[in-house]
């Protein structure tokens, strides 16, 4: 079992490291998404106060404005006034996302070119197929993050002034949490998926809305009721906050209630869909 | 000794009855063949055999494993050669060697030799680093050839070993094949749908239509059961009367009508042919064209399904595949 594991993972991440075109590609996207996006809103000016109103008010307030309207920002946007450092750690979970996605639909590739019939045939562990698939999703993630993480860091990310080489794990391991679960999920939901169609349509559909309908991209204090409670529910938010806690971790300190929170919904929906998608997945492969 | 033994074997998909009641043996170091059109149902009795599929009823053993019960102990001494390439093409000859051997649990060591013993039995020794990308069909092929060998199967199951492959690299293929068998003393069950193929190198071969056996023996003894040489006329506009004539010629067995051409089984082609001419003249039947066949295995395809293979290769099976189909549909 582990001998093919390791043996089909390492297959899944040579084809990967062979296409240096595809891993191009998942990096392009997301730096066009950082420059564009992040880059493009400049959240300081949207809240300053013009200069002949300012001037109306008593002084000692005066004085009082900017830091007033920077506490406010940081409220929003979780402790940070710059938007391109808040979205890139958030770009961080899509990242996860989008490669868990890619894994999902690999699956369906195998089946088409028979591959997976090679598999079937052979006289291994049935869950191997699948903890393989798992494996190299989250292998691939994590490589994918670091890489990020350092475009992002050239890019003029604004880490927070305590950050240390333990918030750089805690990041690791939220970005690890999520990817288990969602290329689980990923896996339950492609693995009896048979044609190539069908399999883009439904990535299509889970795509937006866990992208946008999570604290990823914009903060969730501006959304209304029905999109929080949703993004509530999406485990996307969890791993962006907890990501994002740690990139700005100041010398205020880390806010460790909310980590707890984030970790224990990570960890819950890991381990559940890992199984589910375990369970799933060995039935899909059960012969007709 | 037989080494596999099927029992009524049938599989349903949906209403269409894709491998219906099929009952063999095949005997220890055999290279026993499966000849067929497109959809007669090859692949799926394969796929049955090999654990891919469950049978919907019937039984099959394979190496005295129950193909459904037992099917983990099946996987251990089956290769399947698949008729679809599915050898990576991102990864190299020798990656995929590897990695298949990794599938079957086949020692580093042990394996580092068997892949060059088999890579170059298949001819791909100064190919093996280069990424399957590169290669020809045939190679690729090749490449499956191999890496069904890897493990030593007791049998190897060849699903349509040289479709889509020129003749040179066909009779290379059935070259390797042949020695498989003498040289490893490996059961082999191989499908196709070229006859050539199927007389070359089948011990025995069973004629598979419509998911059914129609005939199974040896080559030799299916072209004897055909009695004969059979005459291969077309003329135009003969009555019924004037074939029952036809028919009770002294030298004539049998009288058929294929497309246009009307088949005369006799049982000595080279005399019987003038005495038919003759005939057919004072009938004033005009003739178009005029062959004498001898008993080959188109002849016997022929007789035991009612259609020439020739007619259903290639596209034109998939066109036929459809008509079945339709045919099927109306009733
Ligand atoms: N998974 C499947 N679902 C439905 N029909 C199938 C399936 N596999 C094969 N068939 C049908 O079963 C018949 C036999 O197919 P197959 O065994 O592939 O034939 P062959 O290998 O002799 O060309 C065909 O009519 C084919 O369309
Ligand atoms: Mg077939």
């Amino acid at each position: 079992m582990i001998g093919e594991t390791i043996a089909l993972t390492r297959r899944e991440i040579k084809k990967w490291l062979k296409n240096p075109f595809l891993l191009f590609m998942m990096l392009v996207q997301p730096v066009i998404w950082m420059g564009l996006f992040g880059k493009a809103l400049n959240l300081s000016s949207f809240v300053s106060v013009p200069p002949e109103f300012l001037s109306q008010l008593p002084s000692e307030l005066q004085a009082q404005v900017p830091d007033l309207l920077d506490q406010m920002l940081r409220e929003t946007f979780g402790g940070t006034t710059d938007y391109f450092t808040f979205m890139a750690a958030g770009m961080l979970s899509v990242v996860v996302l989008f490669t868990a996605m890619f894994s999902g639909m690999s699956v369906v590739w195998d089946r088409r070119f028979g591959f997976l019939n090679k598999l079937l045939v052979a006289p291994i562990a049935r869950g191997s197929i699948v903890l393989a698939k798992v494996l190299s999703s989250v292998i691939r993630s994590m490589i994918q993050v670091l890489l990020i993480f350092g475009l992002a860091f050239a890019f003029g990310l604004q880490v927070g002034n305590a950050f240390g080489v333990l918030d750089f794990l805690g990041v690791l391991v939220a970005v690890f949490l999520l990817s288990l679960g969602l290329t689980s999920l990923f896996l339950a939901v492609t693995m009896r998926i048979k044609s190539h169609e069908t399999v883009i349509a439904v990535a299509n559909l889970l795509n937006l809305p866990l992208t946008f309908a999570s604290n990823a991209l914009f903060p969730v204090g501006q959304m209304p009721p029905w999109l929080q409670t949703v993004a509530s529910l999406n485990p996307i938010s969890y791993a962006a906050d907890a990501v994002r806690s740690f990139i700005l971790h100041s010398n205020a300190g880390l806010d460790m209630a909310k980590i707890a929170v984030d970790f224990q919904f990570l960890i819950g929906f890991a381990l559940i869909f890992s199984l589910i998608g375990i369970l799933v997945a060995r039935t899909g492969l059960r012969k007709g | 000794m037989y080494v596999i033994k099927t029992d009524k074997l049938t599989k349903r998909f949906g209403s269409l009855v894709a491998v219906d009641h099929v009952s063999f043996t095949v005997e220890e170091g055999e290279i026993f063949g499966f000849l067929g059109p497109n959809g007669a149902g090859k692949t799926t009795t394969i796929n049955m055999l090999t654990t891919l599929l469950n049978p919907t009823e019937g039984s099959a053993t394979v190496g005295g494993l129950d193909v459904e019960k037992q099917d983990g102990k099946v996987r251990k001494i089956v290769g399947l050669v698949p008729q679809d390439i599915t050898v990576d093409d991102d990864l190299t000859g020798m990656e995929n060697m590897m990695l298949q051997s990794r599938l079957y649990h086949v020692p580093k060591d042990v394996a580092r030799e068997r892949i060059k013993e088999a890579m170059s039995l298949v001819g791909l020794t100064d190919a093996a680093n280069r990424r399957v990308e590169t290669y020809s069909g045939g190679m690729r092929k090749r490449l499956e050839l191999a890496e069904g060998l890897i493990h030593y199967p007791k049998v190897l199951f060849l699903d349509e070993p040289t479709l889509g492959l020129d003749v040179q690299t066909r009779v290379v293929m059935w070259d390797y094949i042949k020695r498989l068998r003498d040289e490893h003393k490996i059961t082999i069950f191989l499908t196709t749908h070229y006859m050539e193929e199927a007389d070359v190198l089948c011990d025995r071969i069973a004629i598979i239509d419509h998911g059914k056996i129609v005939a199974l023996d040896t080559p030799q003894n299916l072209k004897d059961s055909l009695g004969g040489d059979v005459i291969e006329l077309e003329f135009d506009e003969a009555t019924d009367s004037q074939i029952e004539t036809l028919k009770t010629m002294p030298m004539v067995k049998d009288v058929k009508k294929i497309g246009e051409a009307y088949m005369i089984k006799v049982s000595k082609g080279e005399k019987a042919l003038p005495e038919i001419m003759e005939n057919l003249l004072k009938m004033k039947l005009r003739i178009g064209k005029v062959s004498l066949v001898k008993p080959s295995l188109d002849q016997v395809y022929l007789e035991y399904t009612g259609r020439s293979l020739r007619e259903t290769r290639g596209e034109t099976g998939e066109i036929w595949r459809r008509m079945r189909h339709m045919r099927r549909v109306r009733g």
